[in-house]
């Protein structure tokens, strides 16, 4: 295959580490092309979870015996594992979450309402997801502050100098996504926060596309907390991860109280416990945790320099594909892009190309991507969304242009 | 395994192409705008009201083929129709849309175009917007939605 000589990726020895991608749907071999909702898990990742059940099941940070000790110790090496895989400088600035969403609502609670008054703003751009524009707008709504949101060009970019303008001397956080989970664009983080520092603001990277993406070293980025979820990094679903820079997270309170949080607890006051303890109230999903772990191992047996250069084939593959097929246009072209291909069919509603793919066993998905300002941006009601993943290959994409060509027949 | 000809017949084709009563009533007795937020189908229906008789309905808005050809084709079905028939028709197209694919349709006439939607459970709710939306239109609520 021609993507395994020109990238030194093997992705049939990949894809074999995926046991998922063996199966058939709708009676055709499965051609998984969802990989921005939830990426398929390697094998190692399965056996993780199911071993930590079979073999060291037991609540973290409680019992003396053997078991706690074992899963505490494996729940920890996860968080170390986090810590280097991200490049963050300490384990205290890790905090394990549900997903993303529940980091920017932990930094939207703890961090900025109590720091938000009347008139301040919160910038974010105008291509973030949903998750990373309510737990924003519910602040602000709180506060009496002001969302303000930056523009993007037709080509799905940010503009640097109209962004480095809205930050005002009112602006107190600013966040945006490391990569846009509708468009594919990469952001221009490390400037972005560049800028921000520059006038004393602090930022929110949401890494939840960028991270499977790319090498993300949230020093060099320099962010002040950086999100990202487990099920998007070939990990388990219901585990996510919070970066936040140590002097920051201990200034602020906790997001919710329970158990493992706390120093001590009597009913007038209770202390909080050390970082990142604070942030983790009641037993944490250690499975997942455990999982993750496995993911990240994973990716990094792989290498993000060849991960980098199979998806960049394979986008440029598919942007010619869709390209020369008559009626599909591409919405989203950034010069950095990650491999996420969203496009609308002349006159046929993304709804119905994707049930029509999917009898082809093509999964994409179609509709406004929990991103409804895009399309309204792009004056589309809903794109289809093709995104791809190291273990995707040219023939994936074939099957996807064979599968568009059908569409176009039904509606002809 | 259902087929796609079943799902995209020339009818619903036909009435995607050059939906029936597509555009607003100045005035009307009743309308709602109908959502579902899983793809972003938008419609609204208006309804005119000479007593307990629908003596005009139509629709406007964005969606799919299922959802905006169920829409037209309900128009159709239900002009001239008391509020009372409207309703029981609407009973008995969900039964349509819904049961199990061996069954054997009910006849509704050109809503029967719709009965291949039973075979993907996922569409019931696109065939379904513009029904919804008429009962709640009746029923003078704002506004509805599918999910």
């Amino acid at each position: 295959m021609t993507t395994v000589a020109r990238t030194g990726l093997d992705v049939e020895k990949v894809r074999a580490d995926f046991p998922i991608l063996s199966r058939s749907v709708r009676g055709r071999p499965l051609v998984y092309l969802d990989n921005a909702a939830t990426t398929q898990k390697p094998v190692t990742v399965v056996e993780a979870l199911a071993r930590y059940y079979t073999d060291f099941n037991a609540n973290v940070h409680r019992g003396v015996h053997e078991l706690s000790e074992l899963a505490t110790d494996a729940y920890e090496r996860a968080r170390g594992r986090v810590r280097s895989f991200f490049n963050a400088a300490d384990t205290r600035e890790i905090v394990f979450t549900r997903n993303a969403t529940e980091g920017i609502n932990l930094v939207a609670y703890a961090f900025a309402r109590p720091r938000l008054k009347p008139g301040d703003e919160v910038l974010i751009s105008a291509m973030e997801h949903h998750s990373n524009i309510v737990p924003w707008q519910l602040a602000c709504t709180a506060t009496g502050a002001r969302l303000v949101v930056a523009p993007i060009s037709d080509e799905g970019e940010i503009d640097l100098a109209a962004f480095d303008r809205l930050i005002g001397p009112r602006t107190r956080l600013v966040a945006v996504t490391h990569m846009s989970n509708a468009l594919g664009t990469i952001t221009p983080a490390r400037d972005i926060v560049r800028l921000a520092h520059e006038k004393g603001v602090p930022v929110l990277l949401d890494g939840s596309q960028a991270a499977y993406h790319m090498r993300v070293d949230v020093r060099e980025l320099d962010a002040d907390f950086y999100v990202a979820t487990g099920h998007k990094l070939y990990g388990p679903t219901g585990i996510g991860v919070l970066y936040g820079r140590a002097s920051l997270l201990e200034a602020m309170d906790p997001f919710l109280g329970g158990g493992d949080m706390i120093a001590s607890v009597t009913f007038e006051r209770s202390t909080w416990n050390e970082l990142p303890y604070k942030f983790e109230a009641g037993t944490p999903h250690i499975a997942g945790a455990i999982g993750l772990h496995a993911a990240l191992d994973y990716v990094d047996s792989i290498g993000f320099e060849r991960i980098e250069e199979h998806e960049r084939a394979l986008l440029e593959y598919g942007t010619a594909l869709l390209d020369g097929i008559p009626g599909v246009r591409i919405i989203g072209r950034a010069r950095h892009k990650g491999s996420i291909l969203s496009f609308v069919v002349e006159g046929v509603h993304p709804h119905d190309i994707g049930t029509i793919v999917d009898r082809e066993g093509v999964a994409i998905r179609t509709g406004h991507h929990c991103a409804q300002p895009v399309m309204e941006r792009f004056g589309v009601p809903a794109t289809a969304r093709a995104s791809l993943a190291m273990y995707n290959t040219t023939q994936d994409l074939d099957a996807l242009g064979h599968a568009l060509e059908r569409v176009r027949a039904v509606f002809a | 395994m259902a087929d796609l000809n079943d799902l995209y017949q020339e009818v619903i084709l036909d009435h995607n192409r050059r939906p029936r009563n597509f555009h607003a009533i100045a005035g009307a007795t009743y309308s709602a705008e109908g959502f579902n937020p899983l793809c972003g189908d938008r419609l609204t229906v208006y309804v005119q009201v000479d007593g307990d008789r629908i003596t005009d309905v139509a629709f406007e808005g964005s969606g799919c083929a299922i959802s905006k050809a169920s829409a037209s084709l309900m128009t159709e079905a239900v002009k001239g129709k008391t509020l009372a028939e409207a309703r029981a028709l609407f009973e008995r197209f969900h039964q349509m849309v819904t049961a199990a694919p061996e069954q054997e349709p009910e006849d509704l006439g050109k809503l029967c175009a719709l009965a291949g939607v039973r075979e993907f459970p996922i569409r019931v709710k696109c065939a379904s917007l513009a029904w919804h939306t008429l009962k709640a239109a009746c029923a003078r609520e704002a506004n509805t939605s599918t999910e």
